[in-house]
């Protein structure tokens, strides 16, 4: 057992190490500091924070009615929300952009009147990061709504307390740490996000250029500055996803 | 050792050569292995991406046997490497053409419409040959693009164009002789670029050199002017 779970530690170390090994010390403030890195950092940071905002606001609602309520379709319905975490993301790009781009039915009308388009924008990645992050939050809130002992509210509903105030006062109390949680894992596969992004929004400096585009990029001409740039990913993956383990997340 | 070990499993017997080539060789490359394979007992089996990607995959230990790539410098990398092991010939080339939407909706006349704000323009990174050859074309004729994407290779630009997503960008001439929905603009010859393609053996099997050999072959060279290639 043992033996095996050192196995699994060495599979998830040693890519790690082999960045280390890779890693340009001696110019990595320059190439950190470099604009092309710089702008891809803020635009990844600014369209993770808003894909984890969105799939917060559109991915709670959804794990209450798949956790609440009973209807024919609900395993559909849960099949497609999940489908995003399994497509590969090139796929979902491709499909955004069918459905989004400026040839789809509401995308060109929309275009031609005001010159506004997802693809190709900051708006195109956030968009891209949410479609994949969202079935990050439905099932860890759906989780924890599960887990949730409904007898808390009923007593609060008995003694007269709204559907709304139930929900505000118990239910978002109750199920805060999966709240943040989801939060957490929806940011930071949001930061990580490649496939979608690139096939949907493009890639351009300082506009849809976001750090794993970067990398991937950069891997082809400066290994140097691919290096500097997904050991900053890593950083500021781990950092946020160790943190929040120790604190706030429901396993112990 | 695990990966070559992998790829090179010849299905039921039958000797397999690996090619790294160019996206942008992927038509007639498949057509070329066909005529290969009808003389030779061998299966060809392609890895097609971008020739930067694939440079690196090389010099990381591929187990790639003939490297073909859309540029010169993707291929110095790999000889300075020590990889190669016959030294590079150029066996096609290619040239850019400014692709368009069928019919060109939007009225694109030359090279001066990249600049123009109002239309979508995709360019491929500059990291890619097809990216550092229009950068190039569009330098020479003094046009400073008002670029909206930069596409990770020549296919992914392609495929941006053939939907609509964007209104013009900068290919290879194959890539519109090879598409039935983007329409190209020729690029006047003083403003044009060629681009060569280099191909060279990874190894000493005589496969690799025999592939090699066949690429220059009248054949070959048939196909690859079918499919918008200029040949040597």
């Amino acid at each position: 057992m043992l033996v095996l779970a050192g196995l699994g530690t060495a599979l998830v170390v040693l890519p790690l190490v082999g960045l280390l090994t890779r890693t340009p010390w001696r110019d990595l403030a320059n190439l950190l500091t470099s604009r092309i890195v710089v702008d891809a950092l803020r635009l990844s940071l600014v369209a993770s924070t808003g894909a984890a905002a969105l799939s917060l606001v559109l991915g709670v609602p959804l794990a209450w009615v798949l956790a609440r309520s009973e209807f024919r379709g609900k395993a559909l319905l849960r099949g497609l929300v999940i489908l995003p975490m399994v497509l590969p993301p090139v796929v979902g790009g491709a499909a955004l952009l069918f459905a989004f781009g400026r040839r789809w039915l509401i995308g060109e009308p929309v275009y031609e009147a005001t010159g506004f388009l997802l693809p190709f924008s900051m708006w195109g990645v956030i968009l891209a990061t949410t479609y994949i992050s969202l079935p990050f939050m439905v099932l860890t809130v759906e989780a924890g709504l599960r887990n949730l002992d409904e007898r808390y509210e009923a007593a609060a509903a008995t003694l007269g307390a709204s559907r709304w105030r139930v929900f505000r006062r118990i239910t978002l109390p109750l199920i805060g740490s999966s709240l943040l949680a989801g939060l957490v894992l929806a940011w930071a596969r949001a930061l990580g996000e490649f496939g979608a992004t690139i096939t949907f929004a493009g890639n351009l400096a300082g506009r849809t250029q976001t750090m794993p585009l970067a990398v991937f990029l950069a891997l082809e001409q400066d290994r140097g500055a691919a290096v500097a740039i997904s050991l900053v990913l890593v950083a500021v993956s781990l950092t946020v996803l160790v943190l929040l383990r120790e604190r706030w997340w429901p396993v112990r | 050792m695990l990966f070559a070990a992998a790829c090179a499993s010849p299905s039921d017997g039958e000797d397999v050569l690996i090619v790294f080539a160019a996206a942008s060789l992927t038509k007639p490359f498949g057509e070329i292995a066909e005529e290969f394979e009808a003389v030779n007992d061998v299966e060809v089996v392609f890895s097609f991406a971008g020739s930067s990607a694939l440079r690196v995959q090389i010099i990381e230990g591929a187990p790639a046997e003939v490297y073909a790539s859309a540029n010169l410098a993707n291929m110095e990398a790999v000889v300075d490497a020590g990889i190669t092991h016959t030294d590079p010939v150029v066996f096609v080339a290619n040239t850019m053409e400014i692709g368009v939407a069928p019919g060109n909706p939007r009225g694109i006349a030359g090279l001066g419409s990249l600049s123009d704000g109002d239309l979508l323009v995709g360019l491929c990174d500059a990291t890619v040959p097809c990216g550092s050859l229009a950068r190039r074309v569009l330098g020479g004729a003094g046009v400073v693009p008002a670029v909206d994407t930069n596409e990770p290779n020549a296919r992914a630009l392609v495929t941006k164009l053939e939907e609509g997503d964007l209104d013009v960008g900068m290919v290879y001439r194959s890539d519109v002789v090879g598409s039935d929905l983007i329409n190209g603009i020729e690029i006047a010859a003083q403003d044009n670029v060629l681009a060569a393609y280099p191909v060279a053996a990874l190894t000493a099997s005589g496969t690799a050199a025999a592939f090699v050999a066949f690429l220059q072959s009248d054949e070959a060279g048939a196909i690859l002017r079918r499919h918008g290639f200029a040949t040597p």
